[in-house]
């Protein structure tokens, strides 16, 4: 700690955009072609992980409300008991999910933009000074002509009271503004129903994006 | 065993990082990048005080990773060696405070010694290397160290202003021990004269911080009669000190 006092921080390197061909480093199937044995991807659980199966999908809408085709997303999230696979999360009476570390990655596809991932609904993480936050879904989002990865989070609609008792929702003074980080429900005849979230990163009805 | 603190407790404090310093950083909105327009937020980005969504992250294990996952000269060769300068890239990773990101998954990726990249959309005259996919990753170790070898990316003309060409760089994406320390980057090359005009690195707001974004020839780790070493360390947001307020916080949640 002397050591802090002592000396200013040093300065986080600069970030620069993903640029257009992410796929190569992130997802190089996506790309076109096979180099790794494992794939980091879009499916959260297998057979054995514990909560309620879910799907989300979506597309990402620049400032004139073009679909933007080339995005990469990575979500992070706790397990169904609200709890996050990581060390410094010591939240006692919740166990770790060994089916499920709570991170995935998706790409817009290049001719729809729809991104998705297969996941379990998370369960209630508390928040600073022991707040209670709704079940939500940390989105991380990057592309050519985004200069700085761009955070938000995902809140689901059937979670009504619990999202409006929400600290970092009731955070946004701008009411109308909240709904951007709600994603609404379909329950479809087949398959786990659907939490539907787009993402605007300008204009109307532009996402709210945090600084973490 | 990780003790477990009871329900209803905030996190650790020691577990939070420092505030992100936007001056470190470029701008949303950077005009001669002409993509960023339409791509940039308008209005401000609401701050969080930093929670357990925050502060924690996906944690990664070396067997999910190949032998040749770090070898970019190998891992996509199929009847011979790529063609171009063969060289080694080999830093840490380190925190605000200089201390060693362990365990950190660094992911790169490239085009090739012709400047073209293995991609479905990537429509540039320069050729494909049948033995270059231009793609690696690999974890640091308990110094944050990480290192592996490729081929000298080249330059590539791209479509912004009609002569704008990238200088050569390395795609950097990190993930460390928290969520708010995901970065993604790109390395360059010391002594690149594309590099004083790109309109992707004239975006960075200090030259000081344009200096952290490229890397030295490192004579010392030279490959004998084999390969050319550089030398490019990154630095993530730094875990915060314990000071008062943090205690005054964890006393209230102790209630």
């Amino acid at each position: 700690m002397t050591q802090q006092l002592m000396q200013p921080p040093l300065r986080e390197t600069a970030s620069q955009t993903a640029g257009p061909y992410v796929h190569i480093g992130l997802a190089p199937k996506q790309a076109g072609f096979d180099i790794f044995e494992n794939n980091f991807g879009s499916v959260l659980v297998d057979d054995k992980t514990k909560g309620e199966r879910i799907r989300i999908e979506g597309r990402v809408f620049d400032g004139i409300g073009t679909i933007v085709k080339d995005v990469l997303i990575e979500i992070w999230q706790a397990n169904a008991a609200g709890r996050y696979a990581h060390p410094a999360d010591r939240q006692g009476g919740k166990a770790i999910d060994k089916h499920f570390r709570g991170w995935g990655r998706a790409c817009s596809d290049f001719d729809s933009g729809v991104y998705s991932f297969d996941t379990i609904k998370p369960g209630s993480v508390v928040g600073r000074n022991g707040r209670p936050m709704a079940p939500h879904i940390n989105f991380w989002i990057v592309a050519r002509g985004i200069n700085l990865g761009l955070n938000t989070r995902m809140y689901f609609s059937d979670e009504e009271k619990a999202n409006a008792a929400d600290p970092v929702i009731n955070l946004i003074e701008w009411e109308a503004r909240r709904a951007t980080l709600i994603a609404q429900r379909e329950d479809r005849k087949k398959g786990p129903p659907v939490y539907r979230f787009d993402i605007r990163l300008q204009g109307e009805g532009e996402t709210v994006f945090f600084d973490i | 065993m990780t003790p477990t603190v009871p329900l209803g407790r905030a996190p650790q404090p020691d577990a939070e990082f420092m505030m992100r310093d936007t001056t470190s950083h470029p701008s949303a909105l950077a005009p001669a990048y002409k993509t960023s327009v339409l791509r940039s937020p308008r209005l401000a980005l609401i701050s969080l005080q930093q929670s357990l969504s925050e502060v924690t992250a996906p944690v990664f294990d070396a067997r999910e990773l190949g032998a040749l996952d770090n070898d970019l000269i190998l891992n996509a060769a199929k009847d011979g060696m790529p063609i171009g300068e063969r060289i080694v890239v080999h830093g840490y990773v380190h925190d605000q405070i200089g201390r060693p990101v362990k365990n950190a998954l660094v992911e790169v990726w490239q085009c090739n010694a012709s400047g073209r990249y293995r991609h479905k959309k990537d429509q540039y005259i320069g050729a494909l290397d049948p033995n270059f996919g231009g793609c690696g990753r690999m974890l640091t170790d308990d110094n944050g160290y990480y290192a592996y070898r490729t081929i000298r990316p080249g330059p590539y003309p791209w479509r912004n202003r009609v002569n704008d060409w990238r200088p050569a760089h390395i795609h950097y994406a990190i993930s460390g021990d928290g969520w708010v320390q995901r970065l993604i980057t790109q390395m360059y090359f010391e002594g690149d004269p594309l590099i004083a005009d790109c309109p992707i690195l004239q975006s960075v707001p200090s030259e000081e911080q344009v200096r952290g974004l490229i890397a030295l020839q490192d004579r010392s780790h030279f490959v004998q009669l084999d390969s050319r070493a550089y030398r490019f360390d990154i630095v993530l947001r730094g875990h915060r000190a314990t000071l008062f307020e943090n205690r005054v916080q964890a006393q209230g949640a102790l209630k």
